[in-house]
């Protein structure tokens, strides 16, 4: 048992879960490996809260089987408790208890772990411990509910959508305490609709939409497969000089050409033989270059490819 | 630091306990509690209407219906011979007046008899039959002029005064008080916080760690029962200091009455916030269930009032019984076993509730 576990930190077969008029999970596949960071992705009702909390024995999958740490959620609940830990998406912890507080609860239920300062100086909250709840900002109060996970020194972090409505700064704090985590070896499952915070952390990806998965694979795979990897976007012409937009289809890497208000958008596959490349062919029709702006692919992109929408459309 | 990932075998597990940690103190029903307390105790507005309220309620209505030295009455005269017949009785303050003047005095309620002469000598009392004051004025009037006027009771009457705690309005109060307090500080203090554990998630978060479940529930007894011996004691307190309401049955029987009547309380409330969402939800439960009891289970005045085919349904709340053995015990020194029937049907309403609640019980 510990054998297959050491190589699969969570193995689902077939979890199918409705609702009593959406099917939330539909005959979803998974399997995360042991020491790495998971990242399930998806815009909002795409499953992905109904999958993390089923692997975190909360909710009752109505069919398929999860194994968590080479357990089942029947047989070994106790023990798998000890062993995970989880942050929920909007819990509110007790406005009126201080930061200590809520962590030295947190930390009676659980038989290992430091003590409760230990892991408050981890998130970064020394100097907040003996403030209320009440008093602290968004970004403190996720770093609070990351200790809460982190209490018990778990094997499994499981982060449901832990950056949601912060500000950038916060976000990269919090990005960095999980990174932190990352870095001793244990595995994480992260759900998130931000591509970057995806990018940044996640090992491996699996995209879900309709309760299943669509895509998998590490972010750089994902981008290499489903999109061309680099767009140039350039504005060029204007007094009367008219650029001859077909003739760009011709220029050496380009794959494809499209306008958008003005804007001339080429999707390439190598950016230092096709821009140079570019420049050559306006210096031929003698057309100035006004504008040009390169961008690499991300996982949003391979998102709108796939399903022809964006994440965060409703 | 994590190459047996799965295991869950590290040092901190051998060596048993939490390094540093002081074992009592970071048991999980001790810190449950600790956040029972705490959260009560930095919540001004529930300490005011758990401990505060009751004590102003007690005190005012204490002072409103206070026993007071026996009445003087008001009452107003038109004829002198009667005013100096009249002034004989103590118990009648006369007002000598010109007719009008009377007559005005008696509308407007500042007397409550006038007293004139008719035809032929005899006395007219004019006054309310529908005011006790106005009838007994009129009583102790006549007797004071039958009696100037030479008159002599067959029968001689004297007066034994009995002005003995334990059946003024305080001492009925009292009891009625407690039983009240102890129904809403119990039902809100384990619904609301429930509700609102639910609200926001937090309950869920709690059953994602491996707290035990049964520690949770039992937090919020253990902390009731602890602020409960506070509660009781200052309204207890409160009543036999000022007003000298008596505690006349035994202290640990009042005790046991008070955790009794608690526990079903709490169970009552637990069942109320087993499923509700909301606190809207939560409150409109609440007020549903106990504005019957705090209207018919006689905490301001006595059940017995109700019509008599409603008595057995009042008699079977949890308030009337516990606002019954109170009473029984401190005013009347009853014993448990002369209240059998009210420990009963405690007894059976925290056991229901709790069965009922633990059943229906949603942690989401």
């Amino acid at each position: 048992m510990p054998q297959i576990a050491a190589q699969s930190a969570l193995r689902i077969r077939q979890l199918l879960k409705a609702y009593k008029d959406v099917v939330a999970v539909d005959g979803l596949e998974l399997e995360v490996h042991a020491g790495e960071c998971f990242g399930l992705l998806g815009p909002n009702g795409a499953g992905k809260t109904t999958t993390v909390e089923i692997c975190e024995g909360l909710t009752e999958p109505d069919s398929g089987d999860i194994e968590v740490l080479g357990r089942t959620w029947t047989s070994n609940a106790a023990q798998l408790r000890q062993r995970l830990g989880i942050q929920l998406q909007d819990t509110q912890l007790s406005e009126k208890l201080t930061v200590l507080e809520t962590v030295r609860l947190f930390r009676s239920f659980f038989r290992q772990g430091e003590p409760a300062a230990g892991v408050i100086a981890r998130v970064q909250l020394e100097e907040k411990q003996n403030s209320r709840v009440g008093e602290l900002s968004g970004g403190q109060k996720q770093r609070l509910a990351l200790a809460c996970a982190l209490v018990g020194d778990p094997d499994f972090l499981f982060l449901d959508e832990p950056t949601t409505g912060l500000d950038p700064q916060a976000r990269h704090q919090l990005w960095e305490l999980i990174e932190e985590f990352k870095r001793s070896g244990r595995t994480i499952l992260l759900t998130t609709h931000y591509m970057d915070e995806a990018e940044r952390l996640c090992d491996r990806v699996a995209i879900m939409d309709h309760g299943k998965v669509i895509a998998l694979g590490t972010p750089r795979e994902l981008i290499a497969t489903h999109c061309t990897e680099q767009l140039v976007e350039f504005m060029a012409g204007g007094s009367g000089k008219n650029l001859d937009v077909p003739a760009l289809r011709a220029v050496a890497g380009v794959r494809d050409v499209r306008t958008e208000n003005g804007a001339v958008l080429l999707q390439v596959s190598e950016l230092h033989t096709a821009v140079p490349a570019l420049l050559a062919e306006l210096a031929r029709q003698n057309v100035p270059l006004t504008e040009l702006r390169t961008h690499s692919a991300t996982l949003e992109d391979v998102f709108v490819t796939l399903t022809g929408r964006h994440l965060r459309d409703e | 630091m994590s190459d047996v990932p799965i295991s869950g075998v590290r040092a901190a597990d051998l060596a048993g306990k939490s390094p540093g940690g002081n074992s009592f103190a970071d048991h999980p029903l001790v810190q449950l509690t600790l956040v029972r307390f705490r959260e009560f105790v930095r919540e001004p507005e529930a300490l005011f209407w758990v401990f505060v309220f009751p004590i102003l309620l007690a005190a005012g209505l204490g002072i409103a219906f206070r026993n007071r030295p026996a009445d003087v009455l008001q009452i107003a005269v038109v004829s002198p011979d009667l005013a100096q017949s009249l002034r004989q009785e103590k118990l009648l303050d006369v007002h000598p007046l010109e007719l009008p003047a009377a007559e005005e005095e008696l509308r407007t309620g500042k007397v409550a008899l006038l007293a004139e002469h008719g035809p032929g000598g005899a006395v007219v009392f004019r006054y309310d039959d529908t005011n006790p004051e106005g009838r007994a004025a009129r009583l102790l009037a006549d007797r004071a002029i039958q009696r100037a006027a030479g008159r002599v009771d067959p029968v001689s009457s004297s007066d034994e005064l009995v002005r003995e705690p334990g059946s003024r309005y305080i001492d009925f109060l009292i009891p009625g008080l407690l039983g009240m307090n102890l129904m809403g500080s119990a039902m809100w203090s384990i619904g609301f916080a429930i509700v609102d554990a639910r609200r926001k998630k937090l309950l869920k978060r709690l059953v994602a760690s491996p707290m035990p479940r049964a520690y949770y529930l039992l937090s919020f007894l253990l902390s009731r029962m602890a602020l409960l011996v506070i509660e009781v004691a200052a309204l207890v307190g409160f009543g036999a200091l000022l007003f000298h309401v008596p505690v006349r049955g035994s202290l640990l029987e009042l005790g046991l009455l008070c955790v009794l009547g608690s526990l079903s309380f709490c169970a009552l409330g637990l069942l109320l916030a087993s499923r509700a969402k909301t606190i809207e939800a939560a409150s409109g439960l609440m007020n549903v269930v106990m504005m019957p009891m705090w209207i018919a289970s006689g905490v301001f005045f006595s059940s017995q009032k109700f019509p008599d085919a409603m008595q057995p349904f009042l008699k079977a709340l949890p308030l009337t019984a516990l606002i019954d053995a109170l009473r029984a015990s401190m005013l009347q020194g009853a014993h448990l076993g002369q209240m059998i029937s009210q420990v009963a049907i405690m007894l059976c309403w925290m056991v229901v509730c709790f069965g009922l609640a633990l059943k229906l019980f949603r942690w989401r």
